[in-house]
């Protein structure tokens, strides 16, 4: 079993980049709605600058509302955490486009909001769609664009707002699997392009252990980080190495679920 | 413990496969937007059924049932309008009654938006104003012609006023309703996205909101157009100009249905027109760039 290998990641880390800092800290984080049970207790947890950290959890465990708070769009009831001065991108289940505006229009809106001149704009938008490559269907409104499509948008969106941290809720939870697989490949591409630092909120074993160069494990009730896996390239192209640390982590996670039963 | 893990993702495939892949699949799922020429079914339906409507009426009075002076058909009707139409009694009618209508409307949109606006930010407003502002929509604005006839007198004062009554509580209404009809994940996106105040307002609730804003204006007009004619027909004289309203009243102290008619039917054309050439362009337009027209019957 290879759980809590904060050592092992930290040293990985360093191997990385000697000079990277924390981009995120979550020191006893605790939340609670009104008087009901806390929803995530005691949390701690330390994201690296450029890292890309998956957060796994069973569904209501409490990661949109970690999300929401590290985002700021939510306050801690208890503890202290540390995020980036000037916030976090965000990314939805749902790709939130306005579909009043073309593709363009809507990741331009983000500029726009940033406080981006016109004639940067545009350029920096058409930039941002060619990443996710979709130079072709810029004038499109969303209505007219495929699920996988819009979600390509509002990653473009969400890397126009150009802030270090990217915060991803189930993004491609609602997506079929090949497009799902086009997604993985894409969002990796763009991350290593552009360095951010990415925390990745997904219930999907496999779709952790794809994408996150860690994995947290969030327990259900209250929302706890429990368990942590280091992933390595070799977990990514391997079978066997891949399957193996699936399987650990599934198992680890049904062990967290049925406390609950 | 029995395991059933399904193998996991790898990654495969170079980047020139994945890009071709994706280019792939971006055809196959995206819609593709056609454009079509005219629609000749857009005027021939509306066409034929007005048609049939005129010759059901003939029918009706060639059967003989009522007095010819009672009820008169089509083609007496169209004698009338003509004369009408030569003396210029019916443009100066139209022009009066489309000017004010106009006017009116247009001040109405320019004092309801930004109460609207107000009103679907302000909690403490909309709770104190809002149900006096429905009460005001649900009141026939007919209510207010006594008093502002003997507010104003005969002058277009108390026209403007009656249509003030009627249009300014409906477009409040309907922006409001538009407004709560947003998405909050519209509000949540300005929020990640930075939006301040007034940026959330100019960028995203009016947009979002437009639609009903839009309903909200035509049923605007509506009420304009409906309070300008009852304030016509009950005040005449004065310094009132002759509109359509006062030639309907005129119609009828002459008794000549020839004249009541032609006014109804002038009014009712004026109705149609402005819904086809202002409206339903714009709401169409509106509501095809946002994807909501798929499926309609429209």
């Amino acid at each position: 079993m290879t759980e809590l290998l904060t050592a092992e990641t930290e040293s990985r880390g360093g191997a990385d980049g000697a000079s990277r800092a924390p981009a995120v800290v979550l020191e006893n984080l605790g939340k609670r709605f009104g008087d009901g049970a806390p929803v995530l207790e005691d949390i701690n947890a330390t994201v690296q600058q450029g890292e890309f950290v998956a957060l796994l959890g069973a569904s209501g465990c409490g990661k949109s509302t970690l999300l929401n708070i590290i985002s700021g769009l939510d306050v801690p009831s208890t503890g202290a955490l540390e995020v980036p001065a000037d916030g976090a991108a965000f990314m939805f289940q749902d790709s939130s486009l306005f579909p009043w505006l073309s593709a363009r229009g809507n990741v331009e809106m983000a500029l726009k909001l940033r406080g981006v001149g016109k004639a940067e704009r545009r350029v920096r938008a058409a930039e941002l769609l060619d990443l996710v490559n979709l130079g072709h269907s810029m004038d499109k409104r969303p209505h007219e664009l495929s699920g996988g499509m819009r979600q390509r948008v509002a990653l473009a969106r969400s890397l126009a707002q150009d802030r270090p941290l990217l915060l991803m809720d189930e993004p491609f939870a609602a997506l079929d699997a090949i497009t799902r697989d086009l997604l993985h490949n894409e969002l990796e591409r763009v991350w290593r392009e552009t360095g951010r630092t990415i925390i990745f909120v997904t219930h999907n074993v496999r779709e952790a252990v794809r994408l996150g160069q860690r994995v947290l494990l969030l327990s259900s009730r209250p929302g706890r980080v429990v368990a942590e896996w280091a992933v390595s390239d070799e977990h990514r192209t391997d079978p066997g190495a891949a399957g193996a640390l699936t399987s650990d982590i599934t198992a680890r996670l049904r062990q967290e679920i049925r406390k609950h039963a | 413990m029995p395991e059933t893990v399904t193998s996991p993702m790898l990654k495969s495939g170079t980047e020139e496969e994945m890009r071709s892949l994706e280019a792939g699949l971006d055809s196959l799922q995206s819609a593709s937007s056609e454009r079509r020429g005219i629609d000749w079914s857009r005027v021939l339906l509306p066409l034929a059924a007005f048609v049939v409507v005129l010759l059901a009426w003939q029918f009706y009075v060639s059967l003989g049932l009522r007095r010819r002076d009672l009820v008169p058909g089509p083609l007496d009707v169209l004698g009338s309008l003509g004369s009408l139409w030569s003396e210029g009694t019916a443009q100066e009618a139209v022009w009066t009654s489309l000017q004010r209508g106009i006017m009116g409307f247009a001040i109405s949109i320019v004092v309801a938006t930004p109460i609207g606006l107000l009103l679907s930010q302000v909690r403490l407003l909309r709770r104190a104003f809002g149900p006096l502002i429905s009460g005001l929509q649900v009141l026939p604005s007919v209510a207010w012609v006594p008093a502002a006839i003997i507010w104003f007198g005969l002058t277009d004062a108390t026209v403007y006023f009656v249509m003030f009554m009627g249009a300014i509580p409906s477009i409040i209404n309907g922006l409001i309703a538009g407004v709560d009809q947003i998405p909050p994940q519209y509000r949540r996106v300005g929020q990640i996205l930075g939006a301040s105040r007034w940026e959330m307002a100019a960028h995203v609730v009016l947009p979002a909101a437009l639609p009903g804003y839009v309903g909200g204006l035509k049923q605007g007009w509506a009420f304009s157009w409906r309070s300008l004619m009852a304030a016509e027909i009950i005040a005449m004289g004065g310094s009132l100009g002759f509109g359509l309203g006062s030639l309907l009243e005129q119609g009828r102290q002459l008794s000549d249905m020839g004249i009541v008619m032609s006014a109804i039917l002038i009014i009712l054309f004026v109705g149609i027109l402005v819904e086809l050439v202002v409206f339903a362009p714009v709401e169409k337009r509106l509501l095809r760039g946002r994807g909501l027209l798929a499926g309609s019957t429209r």
